[in-house]
């Protein structure tokens, strides 16, 4: 894992000096909210419906048994006991007072992590494959370059007053689960040739203007890709829109400008670039790099494991949907789902934050991650080892089998916290988990996945999801919009409107209604609900959808 | 013809603390919707709201929100507002366990 250097310690001592004072400030009536605004969106601090809120960047996802014990601290001492892990790989704490978010800062800084960046027209906290460094099927580990990448954005002088927020997101495994294609900038990691590179995505995003990113470079180099990443951003920060922020992202200039006089650009300014990267870059890369060696992975046999496997239901249901395959024999990745029937998606208490750092450091080499899908990770297990992880998950509430599944889902914090929201979002996702576990269906349908968001800014990627749930006011009443056939993989796409809106009543039937059709429609189990919709379209189930008006229609 | 003028109340967050608060008829700041003053006047309106912004070291965001007047006080006619006066509705927090 990354170690900070002195430079990054005396950087962060410096920055949360200058935020206490400003929060001082601030507090004896110096600087009025609209001077103070800008400088708490810099360190993180929004002002929400009900409260502040502090968002924190974990890099990549990583963290280590250190830093979830000191989440843990601060979730107990200044917030009310939990904290909500984002689909952009932060932590959200949705209770901070102002005069004790100077102290928060300090805490985070201790355990070397920040809030920089995490909000306003800059960089933001770079996201990677939770699987990085873990994942069979990968190439390399994305997470050095994206260290690299946060080191280059973080305070670049050229790059804090951007036409918009910019989000860049990387993986180093084909099977993107990243979402890199819904971000301002997506890199995979490829081969060609022997030699390692990268393609690059560009103009993704969701919002209210969602769009598939497309490839604006097939293969940059290791040694081009920082000079080439920001040409691209310089050369949106100078024409990017700054006239409509709703036309701002550089997702709009790639629609608007045109795909190809956007390469041209980038590549003329990548050549007058290139000459002043003389390879300082790739020698920290490399010190980097060294310190995301893998870990020294235990060549035992995997123990009992396949005779609890044979023996305990609960936890073969638990292996077949929470583990997925590790590069290293004998190993799995275990994702620890933060989505329990009823509960609301990507909290933790304190508790289960320590329950989760003390299992890592006990069998997890030390590792945890953070998934965009709001789960937490414990990337190397050693197999022997997961009947007493279940055992200690189960204790904790933290046993529920059903990564992938329909109760799985991502939803954003919506009305019940949001300051921006139309509706909420947060028990519309307890109503569908709690619903569909009394069905006892989810393991039948299979891998599913709902994603719910309580406006039109889609945190909560709703356009991806395979089913998406947009939370809408109409009237002074809440109204869910149901969209179809979204994808945030490597064959990412964006969902269809289905209809009309449903509200708040009657969306679980209409997604009980769904389910039921796909159950019906599906060639064999093993068709997923979204092969099924893209065999067939979105006729039949919108047919199951609006049963009232399908009847009207055939007499 | 320019809409008739619904009753308004002055609402803000506390700075401090981001509480979600109501201006009095007293001139000071409650955190219970049934205290705050009820405003049935536009020209009255806009001059609270003043008073209000003027207070920038104890609030944040001040506005005027939409109140109907119900059997204890001012009720609200906006969701939003409902869910600003009680708390979030994922754990009984904010307001609903404070008061
Ligand atoms: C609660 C405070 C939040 C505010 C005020 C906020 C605000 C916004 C806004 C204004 C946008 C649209 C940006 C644009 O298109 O230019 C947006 C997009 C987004 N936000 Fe949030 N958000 C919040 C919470 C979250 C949370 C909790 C998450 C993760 C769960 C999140 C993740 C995202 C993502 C993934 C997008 C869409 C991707 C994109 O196009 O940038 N946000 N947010
Ligand atoms: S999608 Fe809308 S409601 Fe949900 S967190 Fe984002 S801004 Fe708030």
């Amino acid at each position: 894992m990354y170690q900070y250097s002195d430079f990054d310690r005396a950087f962060l001592t410096e920055r949360n000096a200058q935020f206490r004072h400003q929060v001082e400030r601030r507090i004896d009536g110096s600087l009025t909210e609209d001077e103070f605004k800008p400088l708490r969106l810099m360190n993180g601090l929004y002002l929400q419906l009900h409260a502040y809120m502090l968002r924190v960047a974990i890099p990549y996802g990583t963290l280590n048994s250190a830093q979830m014990r000191q989440l843990a601290i601060i979730a107990e001492r200044w917030d009310k006991g939990y904290g909500h892990f984002t689909t952009r790989q932060n932590i959200q704490y949705n209770w901070p007072k102002l005069p004790d978010v100077p102290d928060m800062l300090d805490a985070l800084a201790e355990v070397g992590m920040h809030a920089i960046q995490t909000s306003g027209n800059t960089i933001r906290n770079v996201t990677a494959d939770h699987f990085a460094g873990a994942a069979a099927d990968e190439i390399a580990d994305p997470r050095p370059v994206a260290e690299l990448l946060r080191q280059w954005s973080t305070d670049h002088p050229e790059f804090q007053f951007m036409p918009r927020k910019f989000k860049i997101a990387i993986t180093g495994s084909p099977n993107d689960r990243a979402v890199t294609a819904a971000h301002d900038i997506g890199l995979r990691i490829v081969e060609r040739d022997g030699e390692i590179g990268f393609q690059v995505i560009v103009g993704g995003g969701m919002g209210r203007t969602p769009m598939v990113g497309k490839v604006l470079a097939e293969f940059v180099s290791g040694d081009d890709l920082l000079p080439y990443l920001e040409a691209t951003v310089a050369v949106w920060n100078v024409i990017g829109r700054r006239d409509n922020k709703y036309k701002a992202r550089i997702k709009i200039l790639v629609h608007e400008y045109g795909l190809e006089n956007l390469r041209a650009d980038v590549e003329a300014e990548f050549a007058l670039r290139k000459a002043q990267f003389t390879g300082a870059d790739q020698k920290l890369l490399d010190s980097i790099s060294q310190m995301f060696a893998p870990p020294r992975f235990d060549t035992a046999d995997t123990g009992g494991f396949a005779t609890v496997y044979d023996d305990d239901p609960v936890f073969r249901a638990w292996a077949d949907t929470n583990l997925s395959a590790h590069r290293a024999p004998g190993y799995a990745i275990v994702t620890v789902s933060l989505k329990a029937h009823g509960a609301t998606p990507g909290d933790a208490s304190a508790e289960q934050m320590r329950v989760l750092a003390e299992l890592a450091e006990q069998f997890g080499h030390d590792e945890l991650r953070i998934s965009h899908e709001q789960n937490v990770i414990l990337p190397h297990v050693h197999k022997r080892h997961l009947p007493a992880i279940h055992a200690r998950l189960k204790e904790a509430g933290l046993a529920t089998a059903n990564i992938g599944l329909i109760s799985d889902i991502i939803a954003c914090p919506g009305m019940d916290y949001c300051a921006l929201a139309t509706a909420r979002s947060i028990p519309i996702a307890q109503e569908i988990a709690t619903r569909f576990d009394e069905l006892k269906l989810e393991h039948d349908v299979g891998p599913l996945k709902i994603k719910i968001s309580g406006c039109i800014n889609a945190c909560g990627h709703h356009h991806v999801g395979h089913i998406g749930i947009l939370g809408l006011d109409r009237a002074g009443v809440e109204n869910y919009q149901i969209t179809l056939g979204g994808s945030g993989t490597e064959d990412a796409a964006i969902g269809q409107r289905a209809g009309p809106g449903f509200s708040a009543d009657e969306i679980i039937p209409a997604i009980e209604r769904l389910v039921y059709a796909y159950l019906d429609l599906r060639t064999e189990p093993s068709e997923t609900f979204l092969q099924t919709y893209r065999r067939l379209g979105l006729a039949p189930f919108k047919a199951a959808l609006y049963p009232e008006k399908h009847a009207l229609a055939a007499e | 013809m320019s809409k008739a003028f619904t009753p308004k109340v002055v609402t803000a967050s506390h700075l401090l603390d981001g509480d979600v608060i109501y201006l009095t008829a007293e001139d000071t700041w409650s955190r219970r919707l049934e205290e705050a003053e009820v405003i049935e006047d536009e020209a009255h309106a806009q001059l609270r709201l003043l008073d209000a912004e003027s207070q920038a070291d104890v609030v944040v965001g001040a506005y005027l929100a939409d109140v109907a007047i119900g059997a204890t006080g001012p009720e609200p006619t906006h969701f939003r507002e409902t869910f600003r006066r009680t708390g979030p509705s994922n754990y009984f927090h904010g307001k609903q366990a404070g008061l």
